[in-house]
């Protein structure tokens, strides 16, 4: 076992997948002999060569639409956003063709494609650097979309996103890209299956839900808590399209209450989603309120420091959330 | 990037084979009008005056070995690839078996796997980025096969056209972008879309070659496309190919242009039906005796009528097909 980063897991990832399969190339802005802006492509132009990590135009519509085709024509294209920001730009080609192509087609044409985009906020990214993009996609059938917490979750769910046969979005918490480390197995396949949460913390007394960057927090948060004698269960959700519902309910069915934490706007975020689903399918077991904590009804993350740390959740604030749910 | 145009010969037998493809599509496009002017179908969006383009356009491609991208209004592509008489009006009347998408999509949103058609969606130009995805993993594979994807005039304003065309210039990619240029997108005139003449001008910009033909000549229209071919499978990279036509009908039936366009306007259009055009041609040359038209019209309506009797009998889809497949391992073959 090696400690590597979360970004090296996803490198680690491209790079086994390109070895494996001659169909699969990248494509994206900067991922050539740059490496892509945050590192996540460093080497692979050198060993496999311009034609399989291929430089695209600055357009991001075009690297979704140009993936899809040469999907359809039987490759296995990994498309980089650069900043999940960005990606609105594509959302037509992703929302209207890639998910729909195989049920518009009745299963004639299917789009086996990988859509990579860094996501989230605290790098002082401001409002277009920053963004939380995931419940416009995990709304949307006919996507699969995970969001890995950790080297090994990275790994193994983009490995799985490239073996697919779907549109699959893996969006990658930027802020953890080195700050997170974890152990990566040297000399074994590393495969994440989507639609399996991780019960990432056991725990008695309450249930907390999250994913990426705020899945970190919630475990710091629990471990604040816990020498308070509060017992916190952590549940890194891992992929949201399609959602592991067993685990979820399990986990509220055991401790009676439920938090839901994540990063992007409280109104209409993806856990607002996790919540609906607890209340009408765990009703029985609850012994409080579904609680969400989630960023500020604003438009984006403001760039400013302060400014910023007053949107993003953090440890300290889901500890707050934990004590108050716990009351009841 | 100028380049010389070309003259391409067409043979007796495939110009017979072109001129029945013509008359069969108008036929069928004219059958559905009337079927839903008799409440049968719901839609029908039309490729009356664009035939001759479309037939010297698909006619100039090796058939189930290219691909093709079309938009709606290719009918007379489609039944030059294969689709039946048959399969058309199952997809008019939305019925079980229907081979573009099993009866999920409005009529005329065409695919058809086994002759390399490639599904479209209904916001336009988005097939254009797709075409050049295909052309790179043709490129990657070094395979011997070009692609042709269409659009209407209307549709070259779409960003998502000029990236998908900039793409394949940039890395030279076999495409066809074949524009068939009707002057309307729906109600809006050519002026109100552009301030190029011609969308051929287009192509400066993007650094590939850009022609525009005379879409009502089907001559013209193959040799150009046949060129463009030529230029894609030797490595020469995509060409942009306008084609001059006319609507001969309004936008859909959901449309009456009378609101925008004149009697003049619509009886000067008829005078040059393609279709009328290519016959003269045909028989001036000898080669159609007024009998064998007289022949060939009694099996494009027999044709019609067999078809529109299928549809009419067949089933509709079981209601619980809408819950599928809406992943790759929820396709249920047969």
């Amino acid at each position: 076992m090696a400690e590597v980063t979360l970004i090296e897991g996803l490198r680690q990832a491209m790079d086994e997948e390109l070895a494996r399969d001659d169909r699969v190339f990248i494509v994206g802005e900067d991922v050539g002999p740059r490496g892509g802006v945050f590192r996540a492509t460093q080497g692979l132009f050198e060993k496999y060569g311009a034609e399989r990590v291929i430089d695209s135009p600055l357009a991001e519509l075009s690297i979704i639409g140009v993936g899809i085709g040469a999907a359809l024509y039987g490759m296995r294209p990994i498309c980089e956003i650069q900043f999940a920001d960005f990606i609105h730009p594509a959302f037509n080609q992703i929302v209207n063709e890639a998910a729909k192509m195989c049920y518009r087609s009745n299963g004639e044409w299917t789009v086996p494609m990988v859509i990579r985009a860094p996501y989230g906020g605290g790098i002082g990214g401001g409002l277009y650097h920053s963004q939380s993009v995931e419940a416009f996609f995990a709304h949307v059938p006919g996507l699969k979309v995970a969001i890995p917490s950790n080297p090994h979750d990275a790994k193994g769910l983009l490995k799985s996103a490239v073996r697919d046969p779907n549109p699959v979005m893996i969006f990658e918490p930027k802020k953890g890209y080195r700050l997170i480390r974890g152990e990566l197995p040297e000399d074994e396949e590393v495969l994440v299956p989507f639609g399996e949460a991780a019960v990432t913390r056991p725990g008695r007394d309450l249930s907390v839900f999250a994913y990426g960057m705020m899945h970190h927090y919630c475990l710091q948060a629990a471990e604040m808590v816990a020498q308070e004698g509060i017992d916190v269960e952590v549940v890194d959700l891992r992929s949201l399209l399609p959602l592991d519902r067993k685990t979820v309910l399990d986990s509220v069915g055991k401790t009676g209450k439920a938090l839901v934490v994540y990063e992007d706007n409280l109104t209409g975020g993806f856990g607002a989603e996790v919540a609906a689903i607890i209340a009408d399918e765990a009703f029985e077991y609850l012994d409080g309120p579904v609680r969400r904590l989630a960023g500020p009804d604003v438009p984006a993350m403001p760039y400013s420091h302060p400014l910023q740390d007053w949107f993003l959740p953090d440890p300290e604030q889901i500890a707050d959330a934990i004590r108050q749910l716990a009351g009841f | 990037m100028a380049v010389s145009q070309q003259e391409f010969a067409i043979s007796k037998e495939m110009l017979s084979e072109m001129h029945w493809t013509m008359l069969l599509s108008r036929r069928l496009d004219e059958r559905a009008w009337v079927l839903h002017r008799q409440g049968k179908i719901a839609f029908h969006i039309s490729g009356i005056g664009h035939e001759a383009a479309q037939v010297g356009s698909i006619f100039a491609l090796r058939r189930g070995q290219d691909w093709l991208l079309p938009y709606y209004r290719d009918l007379a592509m489609l039944i030059a690839l294969g689709l039946t008489p048959r399969e058309f009006m199952l997809g008019l009347m939305g019925k079980q078996g229907e081979p573009s998408s099993g009866a999920r999509q409005m009529p005329s949103h065409w695919s058809l796997r086994r002759a390399n058609v490639v599904s479209h969606s209904s916001p336009v130009a988005t097939q254009t980025t797709h075409a050049a995805g295909i052309a790179l993993g043709i490129k990657m594979r070094g395979d011997d096969t070009v692609v042709m994807t269409t659009v209407g005039e209307g549709s070259t304003s779409q960003g998502e056209w000029y990236e998908g065309v900039n793409w394949a210039a940039i890395h030279d990619l076999p495409v066809i972008f074949l524009v068939e240029n009707n002057v309307y997108a729906i109600s809006v005139r050519q002026d109100k879309q552009m301030a190029v003449d011609s969308v051929a001008d287009k192509a400066a910009g993007l650094g590939l070659p850009g022609i525009s033909v005379d879409g009502l000549d089907l001559h013209a229209c193959f040799s150009a496309v046949s060129q463009a071919a030529e230029r894609a499978r030797a490595g020469q990279g995509p060409t942009l190919v306008e084609v001059r036509v006319h609507r001969m009908t309004p936008h859909s039936s959901d449309d009456d242009d009378r609101s925008y366009r004149t009697k003049d306007e619509m009886e000067a259009m008829k005078r040059e039906d393609p279709l009328g055009r290519f016959q003269q041609g045909l028989i001036q040359e000898g080669l159609l005796e007024g009998d064998r038209l007289e022949e060939l019209e009694a099996q494009a309506k027999e044709a019609v009528e067999d078809a529109v009797k299928y549809a009419e009998a067949a089933d509709y889809p079981q209601v619980e097909e809408a819950g599928y497949p809406v992943y790759a391992e929820d396709v249920r073959s047969g």
